[in-house]
């Protein structure tokens, strides 16, 4: 049986996990490598690594972290931010990486969706979409990392997922906005909206706020994978606590 | 110190399957070149992309008969493995005809989605020194949207929406479906077994 995942996501600054995008003084949290394997050992199935500084600065990932990670962990891991050329990519796949993920430069120019796909095969192309419901619809937003300069997309989210899905992403993240950082639990309307629309593999984002959240949107939304950030940075929900209730309540995990 | 070479193909993600092999303590390095793969006491065959692509990488870099030549242990992964086989559906193109049987693309009805990306169980393993303390049960990390077809050369199967061989032997020729530098525990079991045939 394919196994749910469970994916934590950690921002890294100069090989630093550092905790809240928005905030200006970054509170470090600890060594990127140290904290991808503690992770690793806790059960995680994979590990989205996002590069905070990278867009701001106007530059790629810094492809001498993504070595170090990929020299150290044997479970998948996916890096995002910055990237926006399909050599930025290859160079972060070439560098240990196993997917990678676009967000905003995707929407700036799509077809760079198609030129991965081609370069790298679709198995290790995400599209990243944040999404806001608005007047009973879902809306994509744009450089979301940066209070300053988010703004909306001018694109349906329905209609962004299905065409990333058709230009040749192999999986969705959605980060359901409205859901974000509240803890609320995970928008099952919306991700049930997208999953019914595509066919690729959809990871939840954004509200997990406790265990039973989990359940939800496996039993609810169909998810393949639920990311979740502060929860676990605060130890919030432990993940070898979580696959316990997850497997109880029925849903298969890998432990 | 066991030293592996990987064949070089130009295609991304081999740099995981390097740092897999020296975690274990292996000399893993990265090669196109037939005499070095030829001397090499293991070859591994990575592979990500699709199955004509590579085919035709292979053929330019005049590879196609070294590795069909090898008599070391040779080890397929991922679209690694199914390049041993006679042939793809994706593409429909000839591969390298070291195991019987064609590659198909996955049948996987909904509300399955493709390609199957993540974490699944490894059935029916038969004994064999590269599954060699692995379990049924064992969960190892998969990411693909064609299949090998199970056969007398399957060494374990897993299934989603139909069985597949997520392993395979003929010979000295070995192949993993997963992957194995990213599946934890029971992927280092492999190499590690790997590294000693």
């Amino acid at each position: 049986m394919l196994a749910r995942r469970i994916i934590p996501c950690l921002d890294v600054k100069d090989g630093k996990v550092v905790k809240g995008v928005q905030f200006v003084g970054h509170e470090v949290l600890g060594d990127a490598v140290d904290m991808a394997l503690r992770y690793r050992d806790e059960g995680a199935d994979e590990l989205v690594l996002y590069d905070i500084t990278a867009s701001a600065e106007g530059r790629t990932v810094d492809y001498n972290w993504v070595r170090d990670i990929a020299r150290a962990l044997d479970i998948p891991f996916c890096v995002a931010g910055g990237i926006r050329s399909a050599e930025q990519a290859v160079k972060c796949l070439n560098s240990g990486a196993d997917k990678v993920s676009i967000n905003s430069p995707a929407l700036e120019r799509p077809d760079l969706i198609n030129e991965l796909a081609e370069m790298a095969g679709s198995q290790c192309v995400v599209v990243g979409v944040d999404s806001r419901e608005l007047d009973n619809d879902y809306y994509v937003h744009q450089y979301s990392g940066d209070p300053d300069k988010i703004r909306a997309a001018g694109r349906r989210t329905l209609d962004w997922v299905v065409e990333a899905a058709e230009r040749g992403a192999g999986e969705i993240v959605l980060n359901c906005m409205n859901q974000d950082g509240v803890r609320k639990g995970y928008d099952i309307r919306q991700l049930r909206l997208v999953r019914d629309l595509i066919d690729i593999p959809l990871v939840a984002s954004g509200g997990a706020g406790a265990p039973e959240h989990f359940t939800e949107v496996f039993d609810q939304a169909d998810v393949s994978g639920a990311l979740a950030a502060s929860v676990f940075h605060k130890k919030i929900i432990h993940i070898p606590d979580l696959k316990r209730d997850l497997q109880k309540a029925g849903i298969a995990v890998r432990i | 110190m066991s030293q592996v070479v990987v064949i070089e193909l130009g295609c991304a993600n081999t740099a995981s399957v390097l740092f897999a092999l020296e975690r274990l303590g292996a000399e893993a390095v990265l090669s196109s070149d037939a005499s070095e793969i030829r001397a090499a006491p293991r070859v591994v065959l990575p592979g990500v992309g699709a199955a004509g692509f590579v085919m035709s990488r292979i053929h330019e870099l005049g590879l196609f008969d070294t590795i069909r030549g090898l008599t070391q242990p040779l080890m397929g992964v991922c679209l690694g493995q199914q390049l041993l086989f006679d042939s793809s559906e994706e593409g429909d193109v000839a591969c390298l005809g070291l195991i019987p049987g064609r590659v198909t693309k996955m049948e996987a009805p909904k509300p399955l989605v493709v390609p199957h990306m993540g974490w699944n169980q490894l059935q029916a393993v038969r004994e064999d020194p590269l599954t060699a303390g692995l379990n049924v049960g064992d969960y190892a990390y998969f990411v693909h949207s064609f299949v090998c077809p199970v056969t007398e050369h399957t060494l374990a199967q897993s299934t989603y929406g139909a069985p597949f061989a997520a392993m395979v032997r003929k010979g000295n020729v070995w192949g993993c479906q997963f992957h194995p530098e990213r599946s934890s525990a029971a992927g280092a079991k492999i190499l590690e077994n790997f590294l000693t045939l």
